[in-house]
């Protein structure tokens, strides 16, 4: 199957400024050469710790960074050479929802206008048309069509997320970045739009990229996941394969650190030591700071990801491999 | 086991523009020597004005308007704010969500928790600062001595964390009340930060009551369990019982609703519409226009009268269905 999004090598970077000038000094590579893609209808979960690049590479997707290296294709294209009229096309096929609804809603405007804005910024349909597309919008996310004239603060966190998954679905995209969103809900309320993001898929054939830091969310929601950290994929897998067997140590000890909801299976804290600030990676493999298993090797060179179907960026996997 | 807390018919209440909201409506609650409590419930649910109310550090417009604290054979909540001021930070301490804004920005770590023994136990300023150093290597920072003269900002979330831990243990509470210690903070370092709660408490003997609003959090950390829901105690059973046979449909609801891992399933549990909004409190079970258990029985009772609560096995649980028969009746 053709890949309907695919990233090759992307890195972006940020500046690190010093001095008076406020020149940059040095730069984060936020996003370290991550080369992933998402077949259509699939759903590929990026989960990660905080500050490890996942978000980053989000908005990556959405053509919002820019690339410092590497490419980005949806559906053939190339992201950087089209122009401004493609680029406009594309960005209804590609929509995103934010983690907290609170922050991401206009407060001014009724949610009606807000989930209509996007067909109004590219002009599609008339005036009927656009009342009735929102109408239909609203109830696919389980929003009654007559609270349209309602303000964001008359509601709840749950429904404020599903005026947000509305607004990214009135123009019909193809793929969806979900960024966390759920982490700002109850577990009541999440469990509600984690089915609904499921339901909805099916019903519109959508494709997710799922950002989370949460492995149990993701694991539940993903057909194929990657583990990120500090700039890099450290594993990529189809979910059954990774979940019944992680091969990297980063991905064991996140599995093992998810406080389990079972007094009878009491686990010890997998990792000692802070995560590395991503300014300053050490040599070799960036994870071996903290890793169990670190060998001579790993100080000398970083492992690139190892295997087929289920891929590994670890010098363990190879020596598994030609033992 | 001898009780050191006991909570009784706690009510906080604001009182806001748009109409009186009981945050915390008659909470019962008791916590043992060296035991950890936790209280659990979703936001809104009234658990951190619970805890602050404990140790009445609830701003207005809020106001504890009725209950008891008994500690230590006195009423906190009739005690002076000299004697509060006296017992925070030494018999009763506190941990809250974000260490960064606990910790002093201006001051150096070291001396923020050398001030605890200087102010409360009269030692010199270099042996308070002694025992600082000491007990930042205790909590696990690296390089103790010379974290002790860094400034909040150059620490890591995590040993932000840690730092606001030596300085609750400091003293050697007897009871320790965590706010959501770890929500702010990476599950890799979650895991570490429990553990060394843990440890710490039961090195030095205190008890804890962890407020939190992840039951995973709770299942690895807890030996019994409140569950809260929009102001009151739902249900409070040993951790074991709890996880095994939930009693209160809410926590049934809430358990079923957690994604768990190595047990997928199509579709998740979720429990219908939201927590009620303050000062639209049903007047009968407060769960009930969102109870599973209510729909199916066609339970009347739980729209008309508000259930008590009840003995269940090991704990107790606010459901009609757990009432005696001569309850209902």
């Amino acid at each position: 199957m053709t890949a309907l999004l695919s990233m090759e090598e992307v890195s972006v970077h940020y500046p690190v400024k010093g001095g008076v000038l406020r020149r940059p000094t040095s730069w984060v590579k936020a996003v370290d050469e991550v080369t992933l893609s998402i077949a259509p209808g699939e759903t590929l979960g990026l989960v990660g710790e905080s500050g490890c690049g996942k978000s980053t590479l989000g908005r990556a997707v959405l053509g919002l960074r820019d690339l410092a290296k590497g490419r980005i294709t949806f559906d053939g294209q190339e992201l950087k050479n089209l122009s401004a009229l493609d680029t406009r096309a594309l960005r209804r096929d590609m929509q995103l929802i934010f983690q907290d609804p609170y922050a991401s809603l206009d407060p001014h405007a009724t949610i009606g206008a807000t989930i209509r804005a996007g067909l109004d910024i590219h002009r599609i349909g008339s005036r009927a048309e656009r009342a009735e597309r929102v109408t239909e919008t609203m109830r696919q996310v389980g929003l009654d069509p007559s609270l349209a004239d309602r303000y964001p603060h008359e509601f709840s966190g749950g429904m404020r997320q599903r005026v947000v998954m509305a607004r990214a679905l009135v123009l019909r995209p193809r793929l969806v970045v979900c960024d966390e969103p759920t982490s700002a809900l109850d577990v009541s309320i999440q469990s509600q739009i984690l089915n609904l993001l499921k339901d909805l898929q099916d019903e519109l054939g959508l494709t997710y990229l799922f950002i989370s830091h949460n492995l149990a969310v993701v694991e539940h929601m993903a057909d194929r996941v990657a583990v990120m950290y500090l700039g890099r994929i450290v594993e990529v897998a189809p979910r059954a394969a990774l979940f019944a067997a992680p091969r990297h140590p980063y991905t064991q000890a996140l599995m093992q650190a998810i406080p389990q909801p079972d007094p009878a299976r009491r686990t010890p804290p997998p990792l000692t030591g802070d995560i590395p600030s991503p300014d300053d990676l050490p040599q070799g493999c960036r994870f071996r700071g903290r890793c169990p298993y670190a060998m001579a090797r790993c100080a000398e060179a970083e492992p690139p990801l190892l295997g087929r179907e289920h891929r590994a960026a670890c010098w363990l996997v190879e020596e598994e491999s030609t033992r | 086991m001898s009780e050191l807390l006991q909570v009784e018919g706690l009510k906080t209440h604001f009182q806001t523009e748009s109409g009186l909201v009981r945050a915390v409506d008659g909470v019962d609650l008791s916590v043992n020597e060296g035991e950890v409590l936790g209280l659990v419930g979703e936001s809104g649910s009234g658990k951190t004005i619970t805890a602050l109310s404990l140790i009445r550090l609830v701003s207005p417009p809020g106001k504890i308007v009725a209950g008891r604290v008994m500690f230590g054979g006195q009423d906190l909540l009739q005690a002076s704010e000299r004697e509060m001021v006296q017992l925070r930070g030494d018999r009763i301490s506190m941990v809250f969500q974000q260490p960064k804004a606990s910790l002093n920005p201006v001051r150096r770590v070291g001396a923020q928790i050398a001030e605890l023994f200087i102010h409360h136990r009269g030692a010199s300023r270099r042996a308070a600062m002694n025992q600082a150093v000491e007990l930042l290597a205790r909590v696990g920072i690296p390089a103790p001595e010379r974290k002790a003269l860094a400034y909040p900002h150059e620490l890591s979330g995590g040993q932000a964390q840690r730092v606001m831990i030596a300085m609750a243990l400091a003293l050697k509470p007897r009871l320790l009340i965590a706010d959501e210690p770890t929500t702010a903070l990476d599950v890799t370092i979650q895991a570490q930060i429990l553990d060394l709660l843990r440890e710490l408490c039961r090195d030095t003997g205190t008890a804890m009551i962890l407020v939190t609003h992840d039951l995973g959090v709770i299942a690895q950390t807890a030996d019994r369990v409140s569950v809260m829901y929009a102001g009151q105690i739902v249900e409070e059973r040993p951790v074991a019982r709890l996880f095994d046979d939930p009693r209160h449909p809410y926590t049934r609801a809430l358990l079923a609703s957690m994604p768990v891992q190595g047990r997928v399933a199509p579709r998740l549990g979720a429990i219908p519409g939201s927590v009620p909004p303050p000062g639209r409190m049903p007047a009968a079970c407060r769960f009930a226009p969102r109870c599973a258990v209510r729909a199916e029985r066609n339970m009347t009772i739980c729209t008309h009268e508000m259930p008590a609560l009840y003995p269940v096995e090991g704990g107790v649980s606010r459901c009609w269905c757990d009432a005696p028969a001569e309850a209902t009746t």
